[in-house]
């Protein structure tokens, strides 16, 4: 038995891909349910009435999905050329740390659609020139990017819990280390009322559809491909690898660091340590879920919003612990993989 | 023959997806022979060596060594039943010595401890016996190309094989070399050890082999006594009918186009080119004419914009510069044939039209403020697909589901669209048949008729011979100083590719 | 400045060295066999994660502690299981299945601990391993503190680092699994099988990896809670190149890293408040970067690291 390369793939492959993988982590996980003691359909069940049951649920999902979209758009920017940026996580907190900061201090110098704008593209920043060090070590020393995007999560987290513990320390939170507070000039208007759901959601849907157009309509996104799938064709025909590189960096830390500042502006108007519970980590599962195509990423961080906030409320029904979401998530990527795989391979004997 | 035979393969099929590879192959070797396995790029050869040696599985077919039928897909059946194989792609690591490289996988993985001492015996008296000189503690890293060979045929005698399969063993050597080998090979079978050969090489295979074979599209069309056949018929079994390669006309050359003079290069503080100098004219061809892995791939990265000059300079049109760029040369009117199609010349992911105009995207005709022109792309593609001859689908197909020679067609189609003024030509014709072989050099004379400068860089002596009006030969990162492509002959030649000339440092 | 300088001369700092420096030897150690083989494992951070608590429920479950090590070891084999067969016959992408089987492998840790004990504010607690009282060694002045009153898995580490540097270097399988990592065609060619060569060496080194997560929960600590691994995988990763991939460098490198870990967490006492002690917690991820830089272009890599091998397809 071995794998033989497909000669071409269908549509209808490709969109069963994810659907598979989807099904399968399900059935799996099931089991997992089934051992906490509980029905695994009844389960499900519960997640969706969780997630959708209500204005409410549904509103709380939306906004779960809006972080999940600009992490899996990060990811799957630079994953495509096959940058493997993996300090998403890291990138969301220098975001919202830069955010909270400019936001509590820039007051009312500055009407207020201005300070919000100022604020966003400062997280933005942030996120981008936290993983241009990684990206030049990549180029300059062959330094693996995997690794040292990892370890920088943790060195931005550290660094967060410094700011927020001293100088960016909240005075008014009883000790409890959360940053300052941002201003309401800076505050992101809600979408829907008497919900958390708030503008960020159009704000990540509509970097999706910009990211899908300079992807397959631009010469950037056409050079950032042939850089991703074979660097050495690519260079031979003039695409500038380093830049190339260097300028995907900027897209993907740009938009976990969005991410971040969006999360604050939108949501929390503060940074604490839970600001994020693993966004950065779970965009990558949303964008190997989506293919890597940025407008299927909104559907997948949806769908992984779904599965967190769904597990949420069956957890408090049956009693499986809410760990299951991440568990159900990290198998879809799995899945995915092995299921990505059988799109341009077929089994031969 | 009249003894048994010690290698026998009866019925063996194999097909890849849509392509027959062995359409029900039958061969034997006889013991103490020396059989030549000929047939042209594509033909089926090294597949039916895999098949035999077990890397692949036939869907039909036995293999049977000394009597005994082999297991299929065991290499490790295939080596115990006394079969050795030296691939064309050597099978070693470099960061190992050549004592490990050699000792890999004949000892019990279950063993304590590794018996060295014995190994090094071993492979000295086997060294000694067929004089194959090696040093075993080496790294296989830092050894030459032929003593790589030697590691890879002392690989199979230490584990006592009766039957060696060598493939397109002479690829990577020069003519010197290869006499040589055959003469160790030839040495070989009076000691009993019967040799399969696998070459595409007529000359070659007339003076070394006993018996030939000829394979082609898969199947085995004749079998003749070396002593019974010449190159002509040879030639005709191989492809199969009659083509004929294009001649190439007598005409003055105009005015220089590109130039290096005392170019060094150096990659990964490696000097990889030293002092080099050679002028292109339009309308000429420069033929660059050397063994592999003696610099030619720095001069292709060289010549097309991927590296630049340590020190000297590169002249093109009269204009002097350290480095060109692949964007500036095809801006020039550079036609830009790479060495390796698969690795730099497409990507096999995207399809046809973003191959095509890749290399040219920012010209306004492809792209206008950053947005790609798609309308036109496609039918710049369209446009080469039917004055090159692709087959195999339209601009939208992806790339990797071309052939390979239909492949070289798109990448000779989008550099040669619009007459180029300089042409580098880097291997173009590696790996494709006669038919595709001859397509090639036709465009390429065209391309010199209407004026092109024309640069090959090629480690095919008769295609360098035939095409070029100009010979330098290169070799340890050196060229030679050009010759008159009417004055050389195979054996001149030859010993330029070895490194001897007249000039400079002939030592 | 005296103090800073006196820590070094404490017995008990060289004693939390080699404590410290266990999990990451035993990870480094799994990580540098994968490696070696020719397979990146980045599932490390969530098979450390998953033998930390897996080591420590089997012997709060009333197993004795070895009984625990060795569960985790098993349960660390069976994920190292997964990862070599998705990256090595399938041939999937070995970054990012390497984090998949860490996000598994995490969440299904804390998933069955939640299950387990669902209502426990408090980790509850196990008799941890006890330094090993060696017969005159341990009573020796200094050192005897210093070096000779380690639990047994600290020894079992260091034995295991000497042992696979033989084994690669002098025996049959080590020279194939070498060989493997540098250019799997030629130990096919050879008769040998390359994927099982692979998934064998994932397979060992992911056990190893899971015995260094049961150590935080069995010797250095004695309870399990979330996110205690704290990275120590990604560590053990920059300590392969660091170490060039060889056992006795990561020993080395393990071990220098746990000094610089030991010592900063006594100079966080001594600076008192002065310094935020995040920037002491900094200092091993700081370590690793540099470690990474340092040795970008001397270490020697496997060639065939992270390359794909497929039968039959060059």
């Amino acid at each position: 038995m071995r794998l033989e390369r497909r000669e071409g793939t269908t549509f209808a492959l490709i969109v069963s891909a994810p659907l598979a993988a989807i099904a399968v982590a399900l059935m799996l996980s099931g089991g997992l349910i089934a051992i906490a003691g509980a029905n695994p359909m009844d389960a499900y069940f519960e997640m969706v009435r969780g997630a959708f049951g209500s204005r409410l649920s549904i509103s709380e999902t939306l906004t779960r999905t809006t972080p999940l979209i600009l992490t899996g758009l990060a990811a799957a920017v630079a994953f495509r050329t096959r940058l493997w940026n993996i300090g998403g996580e890291g990138q969301l907190y220098a975001g919202a740390l830069i955010a909270a900061w400019l936001g509590h201090s820039i007051g009312t110098t500055v009407p207020s659609p201005l300070a919000i704008l100022i604020v966003l593209l400062s997280g933005m920043v942030a996120g981008a020139l936290l993983l241009l060090g990684p990206v030049l070590l990549r180029i300059r020393l062959g330094v693996d990017e995997v690794v040292t995007t990892l370890i920088l999560n943790f060195i931005v987290l550290l660094f967060v819990s410094m700011m927020i513990e001293g100088p960016m320390k909240d005075p008014l939170a009883f000790g409890w280390p959360q940053s300052v507070a941002v201003g309401n000039e800076v505050l992101l208007p809600k979408i829907l009322e008497r919900t958390r759901l708030h503008a960020g959601l159009l704000i990540a849907v509509a970097a999706a559809v910009l990211i899908w157009f300079v992807q397959s309509r631009t010469v950037f996104g056409l050079e950032t491909r042939a850089a991703g799938l074979n660097q050495k064709a690519a260079a031979f025909a003039g695409v500038a690898l380093g830049p190339t590189l260097l300028g995907v960096a900027c897209i993907s830390g740009a938009l976990a660091g969005l991410a971040g500042a969006i999360e604050v502006t939108g949501l929390k108007g503060y940074v604490t340590l839970d600001l994020s519970p693993g966004y950065g980590y779970s965009g990558i599962v949303v964008a190997m879920l989506a293919g890597l195509h940025p407008i299927g990423v909104v559907i997948t961080a949806l769908f992984v919003a779904v599965i967190f906030v769904g597990a949420d409320s069956m957890s408090r029904a049956l009693g499986v612990p809410s760990f299951i979401a991440d568990v159900i998530v990290s198998i879809s990527l799995l899945t995915m993989l092995v299921s990505l795989l059988f799109t341009s391979y077929r089994i031969r004997r | 023959m009249d003894s048994e035979p010690v290698l026998e393969l009866s019925g063996i099929s194999k097909r890849f997806g849509a392509l027959i590879a062995n359409d029900n192959i039958s061969l034997a070797l006889h013991s103490g022979e020396l059989l030549a396995l000929l047939g042209e790029n594509g033909a089926g050869k090294t597949t039916l060596m895999n098949i035999l040696f077990g890397h692949y599985t036939a869907d039909a077919g036995v293999v049977r060594a000394f009597g005994k039928e082999l297991p299929a897909g065991r290499p490790s059946a295939a080596i115990e039943a006394g079969i050795g194989m030296v691939h064309q792609h050597f099978t070693l690591a470099g960061n190992l010595s050549v004592l490990d490289n050699i000792m890999i996988g004949t000892e019990r993985l279950s063993l304590l401890r590794s018996d060295r001492s014995a190994a090094r015996q071993k492979l000295a008296a086997l060294s000694q016996r067929f004089g194959l000189q090696v040093e075993p503690d080496r790294l296989v890293g830092t050894l030459s190309v032929g003593e790589k060979q030697r590691v890879e045929i002392l690989k199979a005698l230490y584990r006592d094989a009766r039957v060696l399969i060598l493939d397109e063993p002479t690829a990577v050597l020069t003519g010197l070399e290869s006499e040589k080998l055959f003469a160790t090979l030839k040495g070989m079978t009076e000691t009993g050890l019967s040799v399969i050969f696998i070459s595409h090489k007529l000359a070659e295979v007339m003076s070394a082999s006993q018996r030939v074979i000829i394979l082609r599209s898969g199947r085995v069309v004749a079998e003749k006594r070396t002593a019974d056949t010449d190159r002509a018929e040879l030639a005709e079994l191989m492809v199969g009918r009659r083509v004929t390669r294009p001649v190439k006309r007598e005409q003055p050359p105009g005015a220089q186009v590109l130039a290096a003079l005392n170019v060094d290069v150096v990659e990964d503080g490696r000097k990889t080119l030293d002092n080099i100098n050679f002028s292109v004219r339009a309308g000429e061809v420069l033929g660059i004419i050397g063994v592999s892995g003696n610099g030619q791939a720095s001069l292709g990265r060289l010549v097309c914009g991927l590296v630049g000059a340590s020190s000297g300079t590169l002249v093109r049109d009269g204009v002097e510069t350290r480095r060109f760029s692949p964007r500036s040369l095809v801006k020039a009117q550079t036609a830009r044939i790479p060495e390796d199609r698969n690795a730099e010349g497409a990507i096999g992911e995207m399809s046809v039209w973003e191959n095509t105009v890749l290399e040219r995207i920012k010209n306004s005709r492809f792209s206008s403020h950053g947005l790609v022109n798609r309308t036109a792309c496609k039918a710049f593609a369209a446009d080469i697909i039917g004055r090159f001859d692709v087959r195999g689908g339209g601009p939208d197909t992806g790339t990797r589901n071309l052939s390979g020679g239909n492949m070289q067609k798109m990448i000779l189609g989008r550099n040669l669209a619009a007459a180029p003024e300089l042409i580098v030509a880097n291997q173009p014709t590696r790996g494709l048949d006669e038919g595709a072989i001859a397509a090639v050099h036709a465009q390429l004379l065209a391309s010199r008729s209407s004026g092109a400068a024309i640069l090959l860089i090629s480690e095919d002596l008769d295609e360098v011979l035939a095409l070029s009006d100009t010979v330098q030969a290169i070799f340890n990162g050196r060229l030679s100083d050009p010759v008159a492509a009417a004055d050389a002959d195979a054996q001149s030649v030859g010993l330029m590719m070895a490194g001897i000339w007249g000039s400079a440092d002939a030592a | 400045m005296i103090e800073a300088v006196e820590i070094l001369a404490t017995a008990s700092l060289w004693d939390a060295v080699l404590r410290i420096a266990t999990p990451l030897i035993f990870g480094t150690l799994g990580a540098l066999i994968c490696e070696r083989a020719g397979v990146l494992n980045l599932g490390i951070e969530g098979i450390m994660t998953l033998g930390a608590m897996v080591g420590w429920m089997t012997v709060y479950q009333g197993a004795d502690l070895w009984t625990g090590l060795l569960v985790a070891a098993l349960c660390g084999a069976i994920f190292g299981l997964l990862h070599a067969l998705l990256t090595v016959p399938l041939g999937l992408s070995q970054h990012v299945t390497g984090l998949g089987i860490t996000l598994f492998a995490s969440s299904l840790t804390y998933y069955v601990y939640r299950l387990a004990l669902p209502v426990a504010s408090t980790p509850p607690t196990i008799e941890p391993f006890q330094p090993l009282d060696i017969p005159l060694l341990s009573g020796f002045p200094f050192l005897g503190e210093a070096l000779f009153s380690q639990t047994a898995p600290t020894y079992l580490a260091i034995f295991a680092c000497l042992a696979t540097a033989y084994i690669l270097a002098r025996t049959p399988l080590g020279l194939a699994v070498r060989m493997t990592g540098e250019n799997p065609h030629a130990v096919e060619a050879q008769g040998l099988n390359p994927i099982s060569i692979r998934i064998g060496a994932v397979v060992t080194g992911s056990a190893l990896m899971a015995v260094g997560g049961a150590f935080l929960t069995t010797a250095t600590f004695n309870s399990f809670f979330p996110t205690m691994v704290q990275g120590r995988g990604w560590v053990c990763i920059a300590l392969v190149v660091f170490a060039s991939w060889r056992p006795a460098k990561a020993l080395l490198g393990a071990l220098l890293f746990a000094l610089f870990d030991a010592y900063q967490l006594r100079l966080q006492h001594v600076v008192d408040q002065a310094i935020p002690y995040q920037l002491f917690l900094m200092v091993p991820y700081v370590l690793s970067i540099v470690a990474l830089i340092v040795m970008s272009r001397r270490a020697k890599v496997p060639q065939a690291l992270m390359a794909p091998y497929r039968k039959g397809e060059r």
